[in-house]
């Protein structure tokens, strides 16, 4: 626990005239509350990936035992980076302030902290860019609201670079597009020159690089977990799958965040890839050495991200697929849709997917060969190639959440819509101001979802919890669906704090609960072992 | 007080221009040579900064999407908010800097309680919107409706845009409808940024003074044409001079004229070096201005250097035991 | 409740809750910016909401003398928001006698004029014990934030724990959301 102020007498409820003076935000210095900010990045992570100055420290210390001219090192960081993209160095200059963005940010709405405003994040930056690069700022400083680099600006750069999910909702809103998103992955670049890094991003990076994944699962447990969900699969559907590992010569690979190997509910997304691929008869593959879809190497730098998505066209090669099916995920699919074919492309030893149930070519997948698992999905249910028992989900009242990757840096709004409403009778859209391009965040992205900034993750999570919370008093809504393995991760906190009763599903866990399977038993329960409607105390 | 800097720079400016009105000795220098220099330096300095933009590449392609993405043929694309041709981008960067349409998002209804539960109601955000487009167009047309004094003989449309602009037809000279939306909309973006908290709370200096600099502008120019009224064949005999580089200055245009010239050269000095480059700046915007073909046509970043990777031989070296045992076929047994 | 200061708080309802939710949230000292009281849209300020909606209910239970057990759910939702909002346990529940001091000053003289002192008292003493019914409601929110860190734990490592045979022996429920239940 922090130091905990004696109030004075009276001040607890006190309640006239408490206006404290509004300080200028760069007067405020920053302040690490508990429970508010993820752990440091180890050393040993940081040097698996050879990141420079690696060091043990905590944000708590004082002195953060910073290399010596460490501010040389963030000016010529910050001077490379405005050499290299241009968004940076416009998104530097054209910001007029105007305050459209300021109240879009999940983390502002939950806190009310005015340097959550996107504009004012922007500013930690901008301040520190203004002082070194332009004229205004070296000649009238603080007047053209310049200040210099020290360590509290420093400090500061990391408490709140650490509290931006990257999720571009202020982005639609700025009439320049001004994207937070980037700036955060400027700021956090640079201080990853300087080995500020935090724990839930580098121990998933470091073990990526290394072992294949986020969770560091070795080949073998991996294979064994799969098994372990086939066991399960053939405990309710009297079916067993058959899925291969590594298979040169396999049509497709399929990729897919490590998260579903695991965790609860993933999991059960990841059953529904299984049922949906045997009953299809796909000529698939999984892989070991790919297997991972997210990219945890994207909060940390280009070049890392880079050096992370590197696996999943290498790995293509090497087995001799023709194309990739990516599983569900969001901030995956931003790398895969806007990064990954300009990193480590042209994939031309591939071709351009077409479904072989139904012979859709992918045309919007030609050059990175690579077809979303909802786009493969709605395409086989709008041919009519699957069975489906939607009933098997009546006892769902199902919204949808948009996860901020997908909709605001690809634009997958209806194929999962589609998707969903095929296999589930009741569908409730959240309010429209919360949804789509507009959609709140879950207040974990970004390599936030840690457990000791459990509160941040509360109050970030807010807006979008207070919107489910409003269809689950309206309509009834208990199941919140999405398509991304950090929401799944994330959203069962979220929601038994904030709307105690709404449970959180994958897409696929939906589909293959609906599927009904070529010589399957009949289903007493879901995928999760839970009595079907209608199916009671059968057993 | 950031706001009572701005206003300071902005009266010591009107003064040294009533000065430089005032003495008549110093007319050639205010009236002939401030404006050469303030043109050059603009029109220079705004080159300056685009190229300056231009030079840095855009290593990603990173539109931000705000629709339906193009994907199956059955699924209505939404070809201006997630474009994937030019046409689209065209149309999206149209809607953009004419109509201001991210802006616009702000006004999408809001449901608010109300007396009997919870109500649709309008948004209470779309006066940015409208201040912002009502100052921008004005100003435009302000712009435009200047031109008249560059030119001989004046252009029919040109004419036209002045006889729309004045159709309410009170007063003499008549009233530019502009002119009074003008005032109206830098105003009140001035009061929002006094009186609005929030915005209050991220203003700098730099935010004020380029607005009260234009209102000292606009200020000038009403004053000038409505109530001190300046002789405007001097006025066009000057300004066609300095057009054609035959600069010419007449004897008596009055103090009021030097103010109204001297805070414009103000504001093309000042153009370049400030935020209004957002002028410039949102044609280039890779978020709004890149075509969202992403998984269709392959972008290329020009500095994509080699990464250090950990490729499959190293990954099955250290596995390869594991990956037998379990059944996982490798590439050396 | 007396009738004449339920008359009075009748009355004056609409200046005592406003003033009420202005000492609410000048307890947000980092909302220079007015957000939470001038955003109108319950899914853009949702904070703001809360507060508005909880004191407007709350303020009408009061003067219908509702039970505690009727107060719940509105003292559960604002409650719920400043638990994770770094005050202090003490600042957190401290909202309920703001009250107090609001129809202090703003009925102050009618309070003198017609000697209600009595109920006055009377109506203080019920917000004191709102103010300890919200304290265990905050202290369960406190209790839930770290059981959801060790839930989490166990989803995130749901597969290890099965593969182990652990899972076998933990029913299912347990990993469910448990309402928190107070003893009322």
């Amino acid at each position: 626990m922090a130091k905990y102020k004696l109030p004075k007498p009276g001040e607890l409820s006190s309640s006239i005239n408490y206006n404290p003076p509004a300080k200028d935000w760069m007067d405020i210095p920053v302040e690490f509350k508990p429970a508010t900010y993820p752990a440091a990045a180890k050393e040993k992570d940081l040097l698996t990936v050879g990141f420079p100055n690696a060091h043990q420290w905590t944000p708590e210390d004082e002195d953060w035992n910073l290399p010596d001219g460490w501010e040389d090192t963030v000016i010529k960081g910050i001077e490379e980076r405005l050499s290299k993209y241009r968004s940076f160095k416009l998104f530097m200059d054209v910001c007029v302030r105007c305050g459209a963005c300021a109240d879009k940010c999940h983390f502002y709405i939950g806190t009310g902290d005015p340097k959550n405003m996107p504009v004012v994040r922007a500013e930690l930056l901008r301040s520190v860019y203004k002082r070194y690069f332009t004229k205004a700022g070296k000649v009238l400083g603080r007047l053209a609201g310049a200040r210099d680099l020290d360590a509290d600006v420093l400090k500061e750069w990391w408490y709140y670079f650490f509290q931006c999910t990257e999720c571009r909702r202020c982005s639609v809103f700025c009439p320049y597009g001004i994207d937070t998103a980037e700036l955060t992955i400027m700021g956090r670049e640079l201080l990853n020159l300087l080995g500020l890094n935090i724990n839930w991003i580098a121990g998933p990076v470091a073990a990526c690089y290394s072992k294949g994944n986020h969770l560091g699962i070795e080949p073998h447990a991996l294979k064994s977990n799969i098994e372990l969900m086939i066991d399960d699969i053939e405990d309710i559907t009297g079916i067993r799958v058959n899925p291969t590992f590594n298979r040169k010569g396999a049509e497709i690979l399929f990729v897919t965040p490590s998260g579903d190997y695991m965790g609860e509910p993933g999991i059960y997304t990841c059953m529904g890839y299984l049922m949906l691929f045997h009953e299809l008869g796909l000529d698939y593959t999984w892989s070991t050495y790919a297997s991972e879809g997210g990219n945890f190497g994207f909060f940390t730098s280009n070049d890392m991200a880079k050096r992370l998505n590197s696996k999943i066209y290498a790995e293509a090669k090497r087995l001799g697929v023709k194309w990739i099916l990516g599983g569900e995920c969001g901030h995956m699919w931003r790398v895969l849709n806007q990064y990954m074919d300009t990193w480590n492309g042209p994939a031309d030893f591939l071709e351009v997917p077409v479904s072989p149930i139904t012979g859709t070519r992918f045309e919007n997948a030609k050059s990175t060969k690579m077809v979303h698992i909802t786009e493969f999905t709605a395409d086989l249910i709008k041919h009519n190639k699957l069975k489906l028992d939607p009933t098997r989900n009546d006892h769902l009242r199902v919204t949808f959440h948009d996860s901020c990757n997908p909709a605001r840096g690809m634009g997958l709004f209806e194929e999962p819509r589609y998707v969903i409403k095929s296999v589930c009778n009741n569908f409730f859209e959240m309010p429209e101001n919360t949804i789509r391009e507009k959609t709140f965040c879950c207040g974990s992205g970004s390599g936030l979802n840690a457990t000791e900034n459990m509160e941040e993750r509360m109050r970030g999570g807010f807006p979008r919890a207070n919107a489910v919370k409003y269809v689950h008093d309206k309509h009834g809504v208990n199941m919140l669906a999405n398509i991304c393995a950090v929401d799944r991760a994330a959203f069962p906190a979220l929601m038994d704090y904030w709307v105690p009763g709404v449970g959180v599903t994958g897409t696929h866990e939906l589909v293959a609960n609906a599927l009904v399977m070529t010589g399957e038993k009949e289903r007493t329960t879901n995928l999760r072992g839970e009595d079907l409607p209608g199916k009671e105390g059968n057993e | 007080m950031k706001a009572f800097y701005s206003f300071l720079a902005v009266i010591v400016l009107i003064l040294v221009a009533i000065i430089g009105g005032s003495i008549a000795n110093l007319h050639f220098f205010f009236g002939i040579i401030i404006p050469y220099v303030a043109f050059v330096l603009f029109v220079g300095g705004f080159i300056y900064r685009i190229i300056k933009w231009g030079r840095s590449p855009v290593p990603y392609r990173i539109p931000t999407t705000c629709g339906q993405q193009k994907s199956l043929p059955w699924i209505k694309q939404a070809k201006i908010e997630n474009p994937t041709s030019a046409l689209g981008v065209i149309v999206r960067m149209a809607s953009e800097v004419l109509l201001f349409r991210s802006l616009f998002r702000n006004t999408k209804t809001e449901l608010r309680e109300g007396e009997n539960g919870p109500q649709l109601a309008y948004g209470s955000a779309k006066w940015l919107w409208l201040g912002s487009l009502a100052f921008h167009w004005s100003f435009l047309i302000i712009v435009i409706r200047h031109l008249r004094f560059f030119l001989e003989p004046i252009p029919v449309a040109l004419q036209m845009v002045d006889s729309v602009d004045s159709m309410l037809q009170i007063g003499l000279p008549q009233i530019y409808i502009t002119d009074l939306l003008f005032l109206a909309a830098i105003t009140f973006l001035f009061l929002r940024r006094v009186c609005v908290p929030r915005i209050k709370y991220i203003s700098l200096p730099a935010d004020y003074f380029p607005l009260l600099l234009i209102f000292g502008i606009a200020v000038s120019g009403i004053l000038m044409r409505y109530f001190d009224k300046v002789d405007l064949i001097s006025v066009k005999e000057l300004a066609l001079g300095i057009a054609t580089l035959h600069p010419v200055l007449p004897s008596d245009i009055g103090a009021i004229f030097y103010v109204h010239l001297f805070l414009i050269c103000c504001l093309f000095v000042y153009f370049p070096t400030s935020k209004l480059m957002h002028m410039g700046g949102i044609f280039m915007s890779p978020t709004r201005n890149m075509i969202s073909n992403n998984r269709m046509v392959r972008h290329i970043n020009p500095w994509n250097h080699a990464v250090e990777v950990h490729s499959y031989a190293e990954y099955e070296d250290e596995f390869r035991e594991k990956m037998k045992k379990a059944g996982i076929p490798v590439e050396k047994e | 409740m007396d009738s004449k200061l339920k008359d009075l708080l009748e009355k004056k309802r609409s200046e005592l809750v406003s003033k009420w939710i202005d000492a609410i949230i000048s307890t947000y000292p980092n909302d220079p910016s007015g957000m939470l009281k001038n955003k109108k849209d319950r899914f853009e300020n949702p904070i703001g909401h809360t507060i508005t909606n909880v004191t407007q209910n709350l303020f009408q239970a009061l003067l219908d003398e509702k039970s505690f057990t009727d107060c719940k759910q509105l003292l559960d939702d604002i409650i719920r928001v400043r638990a994770v909002q770094d005050f202090a346990p003490s600042k957190a529940v401290s909202f309920i006698f703001m009250l107090k001091n609001v129809v202090r000053e703003e009925l102050g003289k009618e309070i003198r004029q017609n000697q209600i002192y009595e109920e006055i008292f009377k109506f203080e003493s019920q917000l004191d014990d709102l103010a300890l019914f919200a304290f265990d409601i905050y202290s369960g929110c406190r209790e839930q934030l770290n059981q959801l860190k060790t839930d989490e734990l166990k989803r995130m490592t749901f597969t290890l724990l099965k593969k182990a045979n652990l899972m076998s022996e933990i029913p299912a429920q347990e990993f469910e959301h448990k309402e928190l239940k107070f003893n009322l």
